[in-house]
């Protein structure tokens, strides 16, 4: 049995910190994992749980993050509470097996501590991990500080574990923003967090011997299609679940959470819309230009980027201007992912507001308040003008001469 | 550890009949006779995992499966570690009383051809048996990609022609030897390591036992003749594998934890390894005078190593 572990009403924890104490308080069965900057604290707090008597489960340190992957769909096949973290390098090393995960059904939980993925080497955040993810076929759930990395990593769990559901969950928190820097988190009590995350109960049990399994079995033209297809509807469905989860978060924690957060849209001429920390830092520049030069600015931010919050993101900016998408990960020859999304999403309303797109903060460049705010500001221009008056993809907070791209044909 | 009686053949191979004869394996092939031998070896319930190749394409195409007990493939390199998550798994459980039978007896196997073995799942076999994972590995050895159309892997032997590696005009082949594997999982200190043969199938089921009562990860190297991809007629399978163990080219023997070397079979009439290559189609072109001296290289080869494990058996350490 477990050791007691002692919280304190209000904890000052970073990221990594939160998100191995919610991995604890989950009870996880068995965390197979490989270190890796800027997740590596993660397994390491995690290994100091077990060391010290606060883990029931299996902890197995494996050769690889493919492995570690690997591991976790063996022991996730196995009937049991998996988890396992990653970065960066290591996420794009277990792509493979993300899909097979995905494939298999298994709710596996993943913190991604989002980082740039080489080359040049980098070891800072930004979201190309996280994008790369994208087509895996996985829940993936976006935190803007270390509180929220610990609320979603227990929703994760009762999410991917709901048997209607029954798909694997990422978690991203933003490298070193999020994961090393120490923040206020309020922890659940642990019985409390346990009992909303509850049992496991396993489906298709390889350690069910009364009803033997065949997991990862082959299908080609005859079967993928329609396998595929009932995953595809199996997170479009999960939209509800996640739903439900978040309402029963709210009851024992009293935070709310919406698969897309809106921040001052109520009344909002212009708004951006970001992933991770930037939403945090967009929010204080809105605050100010409200004041300082009473622009109507706000925000929409997916808290859930998989299944993609479609119908909700045409909700939240039905009524705006002006938008501007801001991905920070390499676009690699096309626009940004968020922007593709977004873009699309309000193509199908009457409105059809103006949309254009930045690439920010590739390899932890910083993203200042100022630069919030001149992006504001640009789609302010954007609404007065009735036009877009810019590039539609630009570059923000690169050195060197203007980087922008394809100018708008709409008169 | 429930181990099933090997006294009688007919009556072994009807014991356990967990693995079954609907599959799509090529007629001849040896890898069924392997897996049913493992199979039969235990009553005790079987964690299975298998690496992508000939074996996991031929026995689970949806809506079938051939596995009547828990069965998983991953990818091509990563059965080793499926069945240490599983295990890791199965003690989490264990120690919680989750377990749907919690005294219910299991034994964790992984299968994987030598391609899967050798080069692609390498590095995740060597994690797992680093890590003393309490299962047991089985190599089902044909000496190449056969699934993919025959190409070379580190397991084809020096002088056999493959698809990526062929006899031609210029070449005898591949040029390369064979990686010794059994001398390499030993070397990770597994506590049991072996390399066995279907048509030995007493000293085969009995390998097979010793690797599932052994606690800690076990090796095991087995011959699996590829009448498709080796060029012989399919009926004469268990020929082919006689005149390897025969000649020699694949010895039969064990190492226990990593040192103490046990020949396991010895051959009353040793045949020229000649023989064993004459009577298949993937060495035909070594019979030209011009390759004489590869046929040579060969025997010298499989003289030194013989020469090797019989000292190692000696010096028992």
């Amino acid at each position: 049995m477990a050791e007691k572990y002692d919280l304190q009403e209000r904890e000052v924890w970073d990221g990594n910190f939160a998100a191995s104490q919610a991995l604890r308080q989950a009870q996880v069965d068995v965390v197979a994992a490989y270190p890796i900057t800027p997740s590596t604290p993660i397994v390491e707090n995690y290994g100091s749980y077990v060391a010290n008597g606060y883990i029931d489960g299996e902890f197995v340190m494996v050769e690889s993050e493919h492995g570690a992957m690997s591991g976790c769909v063996g022991a996730s096949a196995a009937g049991g509470r998996v988890a396992t973290a990653t970065s960066s390098q290591g996420f794009a090393l277990m792509t493979e097996v993300l899909y097979q995960a995905s494939g298999m059904r298994l709710p596996i939980v993943l913190t991604v501590v989002n980082r740039a993925l080489a080359s040049p080497l980098n070891v800072r955040g930004d979201h190309s991990d996280m994008y790369l993810g994208r087509d895996s076929g996985w829940i993936q759930l976006d935190c803007f500080n270390a509180q929220e990395a610990y609320d979603m990593t227990l929703c994760a769990f009762k999410i991917g574990e709901n048997h209607d559901v029954r798909l694997p969950v990422m978690v991203h928190q933003d490298g070193f923003i999020t994961s090393h820097t120490a923040q206020n988190v309020y922890p659940l009590k642990d019985e409390v967090a346990y009992g909303f995350v509850g049992d496991f109960k396993p489906v298709d049990d390889m350690l069910d011997f009364s009803r033997p399994v065949t997991y990862g079995a082959q299908t080609e033209e005859d079967w993928h299609f329609e396998h595929k297809a009932r995953q595809h509807k199996a997170l479009m469905d999960s939209r509800s679940i996640i739903d439900d989860v978040f309402a029963q978060f709210k009851e024992i924690s009293g935070r709310e959470y919406k698969r897309v957060e809106t921040y001052m849209m109520e009344d909002a001429e212009v708004a951006i819309v970001a992933l991770g920390t930037t939403v945090e830092t967009c929010i204080v520049a809105a605050r100010e230009l409200r004041k300082e030069e009473g622009i109507k600015a706000g925000i929409v931010a997916p808290r859930c980027f998989r299944p993609f919050p479609f119908d909700k993101i045409r909700d939240a900016l039905g009524n705006v201007k002006a938008i501007a998408c801001l991905d920070r990960s390499s676009p690699g020859g096309a626009m940004g992912a968020l922007f593709n999304e977004v873009s699309a999403a309000i193509y199908t309303t009457n409105a059809r507001p103006l949309v254009t797109n930045f690439i920010y903060g590739l390899g932890g460049r910083d993203f200042s308040i100022a630069e919030a705010k001149r992006i504001f500001k640009e789609q302010k221009a954007h609404a007065d003008a009735g036009k877009i008056t810019t590039d539609i993809q630009q570059f923000s907070g690169l050195r060197g001469p203007h980087l922008g791209f394809f100018q708008t044909k709409r008169s | 550890m429930a181990a099933t009686s090997i006294k009688n053949l007919k009556e072994f191979s009807t014991s356990n009949d967990r693995f079954e004869g609907a599959h799509t394996l090529c007629p001849g092939c040896a890898h069924s006779m392997i897996v049913r031998e493992l199979m039969n070896c235990t009553d005790d319930n079987l964690v299975i995992a298998t690496n992508t190749g000939c074996l996991e394409v031929s026995t689970a195409v949806y809506p079938f499966t051939s596995w009547d007990t828990s069965w998983i493939h991953i990818g091509f390199e990563n059965a080793a570690t499926a069945a240490s998550g599983a295990e890791a798994m199965y003690k989490a459980r264990k120690r919680k009383g989750s377990l749907k039978d919690n005294d219910a007896s299991v034994k964790f196997v992984a299968f994987g051809g030598d391609g899967s073995t050798y080069d692609i799942g390498f590095q995740w076999l060597s994690g797992a048996v680093e890590r003393g994972h309490d299962f047991t590995y089985i190599c089902l050895d044909n000496e190449n990609y056969a699934n993919t159309g025959g190409q070379r892997s580190s397991a084809t032997p020096i002088g056999a022609t493959t698809t990526t590696a062929q006899a031609g005009s210029h070449s005898y082949g591949k040029k390369e030897k064979k990686k010794d594997m059994i001398a390499i999982m030993a070397a990770h200190g597994a506590p049991y390591v072996a390399q066995l043969a279907p048509n030995k199938w007493k000293s085969m089921a009995k390998g097979f036992q010793k690797a599932l009562e052994t606690e800690g990860p076990c090796f095991i190297n087995t011959v699996s003749a590829c009448c498709t991809e080796w060029k012989f007629d399919p009926k004469d399978t268990i020929g082919i594998t006689d005149l390897a163990t025969d000649s020699l080219i694949f010895p039969i023997y064990e190492i226990i934890d990593g040192h103490e070397l046990n020949i396991l079979y010895r051959p009353k009439n040793v045949i020229k390894v000649e023989d064993y290559l004459a009577a298949q189609g993937r060495y035909k072109h070594l019979f030209k005078p011009e390759y004489k001296h590869v046929i040579e290289q060969i025997q010298k080869d499989v003289d030194k190593q013989w020469e090797m494990l019989q000292r190692r058996e000696e010096a028992r350490i």
